[in-house]
């Protein structure tokens, strides 16, 4: 029986074949718009968790820190939960650094008097999966350990990068929300036009006894494979952009920093799942309010 | 046990009213129709034969009274209950009404699908009845090539190929020449035979002294006589 519904909704498919074929390009459209930004929430969180995993945190001891306390300092910064090391840098060996680093504005540290670093520590957490609040709770407690002056952890940054990436999502959730929620009115539309083409034999198939769920099936059907059909065509477009925005970024800057990446297959099938259910919501609505009992 | 406990009629009708907003169409119809009998509903243009019709399959629900068709009761049926129902007429209309983008086999077919039948036991059935109807050549014809009388018989198929215990047939010889009408009655006569309740509504007079069996003669929306075309028919209204 199954194969007759799906007979059907395919003569259905190629007998409305323009209409359908909007249907399918703009619920495909809208799968590339979604879909591209669940790829950039993706990659921009891929980036934090980068950032997070490679976390290093700075702490600057007092100036008045005596340096026979670094020692039990280190002990008492190792001691902390979610820190794996801590490397004690003297202030003589960061300002030889920074002039390294600074070569070419060499001029600068000719009239320096005194050295003005601090001594510091270069602390590395363990590299689990941590949320930014378990880096923001042990940088704190590195905070608390007496002696230390200051703690630097890309704080700023981070939280601006964070509000971007937050942003992003929310953004992405909104839009995809926007443009299911169209997707779902146009592929009403659709079958309604196609419902109202066959009022006719709808008719003529309930006066010889045919149940509402054999006249409505095929039409399900119908929304469940324009839905599967935008998917498919919109994630192909999404992979044929991220292809070339993929070679592009190996170019540039960037390469290196961290790796871009296609959506997982889990997502991809949410997506597929996601966009059978709008063709399904879609046929649903209209079989609601225009199919004649 | 009485005579009506063990043969209980396969239709029944008790003081039916049927109105279109402030018309009356029917009007405190009763009686009764026995399994595998013929029957014609008569009477002039808007008497209400067609209205009757449809009250049996359920077409439109009787404004009043009580509708019993193969021992459901239709007045106060759930929509839900409509296909079974549906299943056990044959209805034969009067227009036709063979779906145009769907060639006469699978118009035939439609009503075994909607049973819920396999697909080889579909072919078979449908091929045997288009055969009896003598469409077999025309089994992959759309139905607006047909001619009147190939689409009428095309729609006796689609009625007799799941072997109703009722079929209906609403003027089935209105628009067909007289050799076509002939071949046509003389499907639903083959149909009968094999034990289906036929009941026919025209005011084809000549199929009626033709074929005789009893007449339901309404006017107005109302019974107006009843009985055997030997006994009072003729007299009636001839």
């Amino acid at each position: 029986m199954i194969a007759w519904y799906f007979k059907r909704a395919i003569e259905d498919i190629l007998a409305n074949r323009f209409l359908n074929a909007v249907t399918i390009a703009t619920i495909s459209l809208a799968i590339l718009i979604v879909s591209f930004g669940v790829l950039l929430v993706v990659n921009t969180g891929d980036v934090l968790d980068a950032w997070k995993r490679g976390a290093r945190i700075m702490a600057y001891l007092k100036p008045d820190a005596a340096a026979g306390a670094v020692p039990s300092l280190k002990r008492a910064i190792e001691s902390i939960d979610g820190v794996a090391t801590a490397r004690f840098i003297p202030r003589d060996q960061a300002l030889a650094h920074l002039k390294a680093q600074m070569r070419r504005q060499a001029s600068l540290f000719e009239h320096l008097a005194e050295n003005p670093l601090p001594d510091a520590f270069e602390i590395r957490l363990l590299p689990t999966d941590e949320s930014w609040e378990r880096i923001e709770r042990i940088a704190a407690g590195i905070g608390a350990v007496a002696d230390v002056d200051d703690v630097e952890y890309g704080q700023q940054w981070v939280a601006t990068f964070r509000g971007i990436v937050d942003l992003l999502r929310l953004a992405s959730v909104v839009t995809a929300g926007l443009f299911l929620l169209a997707t779902v009115a146009i592929v009403a539309n659709t079958i309604r036009l196609v419902i109202y083409s066959r009022q006719q034999e709808v008719d003529v198939m309930r006066l010889v006894g045919a149940s509402e769920g054999f006249i409505k099936t095929p039409f399900y059907i119908e929304g469940l494979i324009q839905g599967f059909a935008g998917a498919a065509i919109g994630l192909g477009m999404l992979f044929a952009v991220f292809s070339l925005l993929a070679a592009e970024a190996e170019q540039s800057a960037v390469a290196g920093l961290f790796e871009i990446r296609f959506l997982s297959v889990d997502m991809i099938a949410a997506i597929v799942a996601a966009s059978m259910i709008v063709g399904w919501l879609g046929c649903h609505v209209s079989l609601k309010q225009s199919l004649r009992s | 046990m009485t005579d009506r406990d063990a043969d209980p009629p396969i239709i029944r009708l008790v003081h039916v009213h049927h109105a279109y907003g402030r018309l009356t169409a029917l009007a405190d119809l009763t009686f009764d129709i026995a399994k595998n009998e013929w029957v014609f509903i008569s009477g002039p243009s808007g008497a209400g034969k067609t209205t009757l019709l449809k009250l049996l399959y359920f077409g439109t629900r009787a404004s009043a009274g009580e509708v019993i068709v193969d021992g459901i009761p239709l007045t106060h049926m759930r929509c839900n209950r409509v296909p079974q129902l549906r299943r056990t007429c044959g209805v034969i209309f009067q227009d036709y009404k063979l779906i145009p983008g769907r060639t006469v086999f699978e118009n035939v077919a439609l009503v075994l699908e909607a049973a819920g039948c396999e697909r080889r036991l579909i072919s078979k059935k449908v091929r045997a009845v288009l055969h009896m109807v003598g469409m077999e050549g025309h089994a992959d014809t759309l139905p607006l090539r047909l001619s009147g009388g190939e689409q009428q018989r095309a729609a006796v198929a689609r009625a007799i190929v799941g072997d109703p215990k009722i079929i209906l047939a609403d003027e089935p010889t209105g628009s067909l020449d007289e050799e076509s009408a002939r071949a046509v009655l003389a499907l639903l006569q083959a149909a009968h035979i094999r034990g289906a309740t036929v009941i026919i509504a025209t005011h084809d007079k000549g199929m009626i002294r033709s074929i005789g069996g009893r007449v339901l003669y309404l006017n107005q929306g109302r019974l107006y006589a009843a009985g055997h075309i030997e006994k009072r028919y003729d007299r009636m209204v001839l």
